[in-house]
């Protein structure tokens, strides 16, 4: 397959150039200026085109087993690609919970069979998401897990997230961790501040976060074990990131698309799809960490796709449950920085591709010879407006619906294989 | 005044003009709860249902009384004898309520956001009775008709609020109403108490209570509700009503003509003794008589009723 004549954009390897890209045997055989030789192999004209390498999502809900009616991997996997995306690793809040191979087996084979894109399970760090009892790392780390986190909730008991950063290192499982002090975030339900004060519902302070994001920084320096912090919020939060970073701690993070867009003014009008973990934040926080990520603070851009259904968000909003969905706004979004904001479009790209690659030790988020052939198109003059039928997710609880956006995914690639056409 | 609502969902909505024609046709109607046949048939035909999701004494029989006295039917709901203890969602309650087409209804509900999500969706009027944090409107404004009838003004009186700032919902449409008709307001509370951007709300703020005490035309007192206990908010009511409890001792420091206020209910010994509680200058039951005729006010307002009060 041949891909040519579109503007190919591969951060890894620095490149921005017009030029033809050759996949063969679902791998990626070559980078070609322009031109190249006539050929009997499928050509996609990409003229007026970006061509990506494919994204990779670090931090996703696919629901399955368990929770099949609000997505599923072959739904979710469908959304994602959609939206430029060809690998997603999914968490391990499922029911049951992904903290043993069986369950990770299930999720592979049934990715397997019905996923249109790289499924990549990550799973818990502790057995049940109990935070006690550390999980089968090992054995759920040969059944196919990239990464172990409990996410949805913090391991509260500092002694037992110290062992999980050992045990998971032992086997070269990254630590992705949530950051939530439940003492602090309560009964809270958005930011706390004026807003929630005025709006009469209960708040979650950016401090419930951050006092975990210190506790878990400090553990990886003094472990000198790596930990990823997951949908960081805060300004505050980044901060000790940042220092930690100049300290040379071996943290990284990711930000949401919705934390880097909205702010809790979306709360206004009650939407609970706008009811999140964590919370939208202020402007002042939503600005920080678009700047985290101009500064290269922020490592990853990550999606946190957390489908509920219709049912369930129609409740109000102290009792609907926490999460949206944002795979097909993935790109997009990241998209809509690079106007609003001037943030170089490579550098973002990063935040999607190659930076998780490199955090999570996977293939992938590059176009260099030799890496799988995922590729994404992406026509940065389209306009078109997320509506809750242009939803390819079994629910539709985006804090987006409505919107319009610059710049569509025209064509995904996975393994050299065409998994979404529009 | 052309009333341009439809719905009664927040003192936040509200202009001081709006507010200050509540107040003003307020005391027309009180007349008639003063009359020997105490109804009128300015909203004869019209439906009211009252939905109450949270436990209401005062509230639901004063919005009920009012709806009578005004000839209107009305329906009372709450949460134990609906549908709402089998699961049924607010809003499925609320379309099935409109399937019956009602003309308004009055929403009590324990979390803030549900009255003006009804009143977005629904045809017909929706008074919000109280939702979580939120606002209780109707309770602000008869607090005020209450204080306008008192002093003949609002403007320049300076009304203390003392108690449970954060959790309180009176507090909250008190606030936001006393201050857009001239009024200083100084809150009261501990630390503990007090929400997050509160001190962006207009009023003055303070943790100690002895020193507002002589300056206050009005002290309006809060309930402390025992949760809060359980929640750790403060230590006990044996320190709370030492440090922010009306008492005697604080009765006696206030100015001439000052007055005692509760939205109730009491919780007698806590945040008040019976000694302030039913002292001379205590206008706790005219809130409960003012409420009656303020809440007829409202339903007249918003359902569009004739005018015709004779």
């Amino acid at each position: 397959m041949w891909i040519k004549g579109g503007t190919i954009i591969d951060p890894a390897n620095g490149i921005e150039q017009v030029g033809d890209i050759h996949i063969r045997e679902g791998l990626i055989a070559g980078v070609y200026l322009t031109g190249c030789a006539e050929t009997d192999d499928e050509v996609i004209d990409a003229s007026g085109l970006w061509v990506l390498p494919g994204l990779i999502d670090m931090h996703v809900h696919l629901r399955e087993p368990g929770y099949e009616y609000k997505e599923d991997i072959a739904s979710g996997s469908r959304a994602a690609a959609s939206g430029g995306v060809t690998t997603v690793v999914c968490m391990p809040n499922t029911d049951p919970v992904n903290d043993n191979p069986s369950v990770t087996r299930y999720i592979v084979e049934k990715a397997r069979h019905t996923a249109v894109i790289r499924v990549l399970p990550a799973g818990a760090i502790t057995r049940g998401l109990k935070g006690a009892d550390l999980s089968e790392m090992g054995l759920m780390k040969a059944a196919g897990i990239v990464a172990v986190t409990d996410d949805g909730k913090s391991v509260e008991d500092s002694s037992v997230m110290r062992r999980a950063m050992e045990y998971a290192a032992t086997f070269g499982l990254p630590v992705i961790s949530h950051c939530q002090d439940r003492s602090l975030s309560a009964s809270g339900v958005m930011n706390e501040g004026d807003l929630s004060s005025r709006l009469g519902l209960g708040g979650i302070p950016g401090i419930a976060e951050d006092i975990v994001i210190s506790r878990d920084v400090l553990l990886a320096q003094y472990t000198g074990i790596p930990i990823h912090i997951t949908h960081v919020s805060t300004a505050s939060g980044l901060d000790i990131i940042r220092q930690a970073k100049q300290a040379g701690v071996r943290v990284s993070c990711d930000v949401t698309p919705h934390h880097l867009l909205l702010t809790e003014d979306r709360v206004r009008g009650y939407d609970t799809n706008a009811k999140m973990y964590p919370p939208l934040r202020s402007r002042e926080d939503m600005l920080a960490l678009v700047e985290g990520i101009r500064s290269g603070v922020v490592d990853c851009i990550a999606t946190d796709h957390a489908p509920h259904a219709k049912d369930e968000k129609d409740l109000d909003f102290d009792l609907a449950p926490f999460g949206v969905i944002g795979l097909q706004t993935l790109l997009p979004g990241v998209f809509r920085l690079h106007r609003e904001y001037g943030i170089d479009f490579s550098r973002l790209l990063a935040c999607v591709t190659c930076n998780p690659a490199r955090i999570l030790g996977i293939e992938g988020g590059t176009l260099s010879p030799g890496a799988r052939g995922d590729v994404t198109l992406f026509d940065p003059e389209a306009l078109w407006t997320l509506t809750p039928e242009s939803v390819l997710s079994k629910s539709t609880n985006s804090p987006f619906l409505g919107q319009e956006f610059a710049g569509k995914v025209i064509q995904t690639i996975v393994a050299g294989r065409s998994v979404y056409r529009i | 005044m052309n009333w341009p609502h439809k719905d009664l969902i927040a003192i936040q909505n509200l202009t001081a003009d709006e507010i200050g024609h509540v107040l003003d046709m307020a005391s027309s109607f009180k007349e008639i709860s003063k009359r020997d046949i105490k109804k009128v048939p300015t909203l004869r035909g019209k439906t009211v249902v009252l939905l109450f999701y949270e436990p209401s004494t005062r509230t639901r029989l004063s919005f009920e009384i009012a709806a009578k006295r005004l000839s209107a039917d009305t329906v009372a709901l709450s949460a134990s004898g609906s549908s709402f203890s089998k699961g049924e969602t607010i809003m499925d309650a609320a379309y099935n309520v409109m399937a019956m087409a009602p003309d308004c209804i009055v929403i009590r509900y324990p979390s803030a956001g549900i009255p003006a999500k009804m009143a977005e969706l629904l045809s017909c009027s929706v008074i919000n009775g109280g939702d979580g944090f939120h606002e209780h409107p109707t309770q602000a404004l008869l607090d005020m008709y209450s204080l306008k009838e008192h002093f003949g003004r609002i403007e320049g009186l300076t009304v203390a609020i003392v108690g449970d700032i954060m959790h309180s919902r009176v507090a909250r449409s008190n606030v936001y109403g006393l201050v857009k008709m001239g009024a200083r307001v100084v809150l009261v509370a501990p630390k503990t108490l007090l929400p997050p951007g509160v001190e962006l709300w207009g009023a003055s703020v303070t943790n100690e209570l002895d020193p507002v005490i002589p300056e206050a035309d009005a002290v309006m007192m809060l309930r402390v509700q025992n949760e809060r206990l359980n929640e750790r908010f403060f230590s006990g009511a044996r320190e709370y009503s030492i440090f922010y409890g009306l008492n005697r001792k604080r009765v006696e420091m206030m100015k001439d003509g000052a007055v005692i206020m509760h939205p109730g209910p009491m919780n007698r010994g806590v945040e008040i003794t019976h000694d302030a509680a039913d002292s001379a200058r205590s206008i706790i039951l005219d809130q409960v008589e003012n409420g009656v005729a303020v809440r007829m006010t409202l339903l007249y307002l918003s359902m569009g009723g004739t005018a015709n009060v004779d």
